[in-house]
């Protein structure tokens, strides 16, 4: 997977800071595992299959094809509106979570293809407190939906957040508007929002695109819910039931449309791009101009800046 | 300065509590404290901090969504249920006249007392609210009606069974289906902003916010908890968080904010009820005259902006291939 990798300086950063043994011990199983051979199952564990979570870097290796990626709006940066100060001031944490990461902020965006389809992507990093939506966070899926919009290509969005980040107050909480608007404008335009849920996916963001999808998906065993589960503990006094709040209790509620297991991700996300593929105008979509599956001219043009 | 007041309280409850039990006569001491907490009343309500105003929108004898649509509308005609799972008695969704003309109200239900309170869930919706919530909002835009939205909630209801019916679902979709819903939406913070459950209903044209209300991503007290372990430290939280109308109105957020009187709208409920009908009317009358396709447009546009971001060093974003190792 790493050889996938469109910028591998990036991930082996991000790598460092993982505790550098050669075993990992799997959250779920408690067994041992060799590195090396988590890394090459996807970080899957070949004992339980417990997902492990992915890098947004990792994520976007894992399902585009090789060299697709072109990066978008990689260079914006948060402010600081509220001034904030808690153990240290909000621009220091960001650096701090930069230097973490490796990343700019808690996604990454730009466009792409898998198995040939083209699709505008984005990828949260859960590592980048906690793919908390912030301002940034907020103004590159606007973006994105606006780049899927303009080129009548699918957005795919991985999410992986706690929700918004607090430290933007409540600039943070109307990112779920923005990104609200942007989404209803895309959906008007009759262009398909892909969502893929990973661990985990919890308040503001779940209440907002994740759960704004045409065609939802999740990785097995994520967590996904509005409220946290020690909230929900705390509010009603009682212990939750095993798999409460997973994807398989998800799908079985019908707030899914699969939970698809990492091995397949990328073929799904293929065949979903290749059916979702909205035609340029209606009378178009009987003269297979936009192709199915073949990349067709349009996938010459330069990349949307 | 709450805490002098409070304390000042405590010992005014006790001396007359010695009064009627000893049979002293205090009378001239319960005096002085009185205009001693008085005063203290008075320049609380002059200059409130962040956390006094987060205490005055959570007061219980603030106005209630019954009292708005009262005096707000005639003819109102509650409409119940999701169609789907159930009626949420925490969200209050129907139509009514406002000048002549018809308009749909939804808005949060905080209870008048204890009991009403826990029928209502505290005002907390689950998911039934929220889709209750945009199936009217939704009629009123096939009747042309414009929407007005009243929110007053600490949040969506963190439970179990919000949970299995889809909270993120249902808040998901409100938020969506009210980014283009074909009718103006006005929206009025009557006193807490809380989070996702107050935006579920808060998506809008024109954001009204009430003078000691509070808009925020997280309450206080959850803030404190997750900074500082510490819940106590609420109000060192709530002045980080800038939740109060004047905060929100300097980042452009709440577009007018509807003074109350003095000492906060329970203080006098007529008068801070009248003047939130007042704006809400106006700017109905305003969202009238406008085009459908332009309020949309501007809709777009008004939340688009919401953000403060900038450009910066390629080197820090990692448009550079050896951008990340060179961070280290
Ligand atoms: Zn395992």
């Amino acid at each position: 997977m790493l050889n996938w990798l469109p910028r591998p300086k990036h991930a082996a950063a991000a790598r460092r800071d993982i505790p550098a043994g050669l075993w990992v011990k799997c959250p779920r199983c408690a067994n041992l595992v060799y590195r090396k051979e988590l890394e090459r199952g996807l970080r899957v564990c070949p004992r339980c299959g417990f997902h492990h979570r992915l890098s947004a870097q990792d994520r976007l290796a894992l399902v585009l094809d090789r060299g697709s990626f072109v990066e978008t709006d990689g260079d914006l940066e948060p402010q600081d509106p509220l001034g904030f100060v808690d153990e240290q001031p909000y621009p220091a944490r960001v650096a701090e979570y930069r230097r973490r990461t490796g990343q700019a902020e808690a996604i990454v965006t730009g466009t792409g293809t898998v198995e040939g389809a083209r699709a505008v992507v984005g990828a949260m990093e859960f590592g980048f407190m906690g793919g908390s939506l912030g301002s940034v966070v907020g103004e590159k899926i606007a973006r994105s939906a606006d780049r899927a919009r303009d080129h009548r290509w699918p957005l795919v969005l991985f999410v992986a957040s706690g929700g918004a980040r607090m430290q933007e107050g409540t600039l943070s909480l109307l990112q779920m508007a923005k990104t609200s608007v942007a989404v209803a404008r895309l959906a008007d335009a009759g262009v398909a929002l892909v969502t893929v849920l990973c661990d985990p996916t919890t308040g503001g963001v779940a209440a907002s695109f994740a759960f704004q999808g045409d065609i939802i998906i999740a990785e097995p065993g994520a967590l996904i819910g509005f409220a946290g589960p020690r909230v929900i503990e705390q509010t009603i006094r009682q212990k939750l039931p095993d798999g409460f709040q997973t994807a398989e209790f998800l799908l079985q509620h019908g707030f899914l449309d699969a939970v698809v297991p990492r091995a397949e991700l990328r073929a799904t996300l293929g065949r979903i791009l290749r059916l979702a593929n909205a035609p340029a105008d209606p009378g178009a979509a009987g003269t297979g101009a936009q192709g199915w599956g073949e990349p067709t001219d349009r996938a010459d043009e330069p990349p949307p800046a | 300065m709450d805490r002098d007041l409070a304390e000042v309280e405590r010992e005014i409850a006790d001396l007359r509590r010695i009064t009627t039990t000893q049979q002293m006569n205090l009378g001239e001491q319960i005096a002085a404290l009185e205009a001693r907490a008085e005063r203290l009343r008075e320049e609380i309500a002059r200059h409130p901090t962040a956390w006094q105003r987060v205490q005055l929108a959570r007061h219980a004898e603030r106005p209630r969504i019954g009292d708005y649509i009262a005096a707000l509308t005639s003819e109102f005609l509650e409409l119940h249920g999701d169609r789907a799972f159930g009626d949420d008695p925490a969200m209050i969704a129907g139509l009514g006249m406002v000048d002549g003309r018809p308009a749909a109200i939804v808005g949060h239900a905080k209870g008048r007392d204890t009991r009403e309170n826990i029928a209502r869930r505290f005002g907390m919706p689950n998911p039934e609210g929220y889709r209750k919530a945009l199936r009217v909002m939704t009629l009123a835009a096939k009747l042309r009606a414009p929407v007005v939205t009243l929110i007053d909630t600490a949040g969506a209801f963190p439970g179990k069974e919000a949970e299995e019916r889809g909270q993120s679902e249902a808040i998901a979709r409100s938020l969506l289906e009210m980014a283009r819903l074909r009718t103006p939406i006005v929206a009025v913070i009557t006193g807490e902003g809380g989070s996702g459950g107050a935006l579920g209903i808060g998506l809008c044209d024109v954001l009204l916010m009430m003078e000691h209300a509070v808009y925020s991503v997280i309450s206080p007290e959850g803030c404190a908890a997750i900074l500082w372990r510490d819940g106590s430290r609420a109000p060192e939280a709530a002045e980080a968080l800038r939740l109060t109308a004047h905060d929100l109105a300097e980042f452009g957020i709440v577009d007018e904010i509807i003074p109350e009187p003095p000492g906060g709208a329970h203080r006098h409920r007529d008068d801070a009820v009248a003047a939130v009908v007042e704006s809400v009317r106006r700017h109905l009358a305003a969202c009238a005259r406008r085009p459908e396709e332009s309020l949309i447009a501007a809709r777009y546009e008004k939340y688009r902006r919401i953000g403060r971001v900038r450009r910066g060093s390629a080197e820090a974003a990692g448009t550079t291939p050896a951008a990340g190792g060179q961070a280290e």
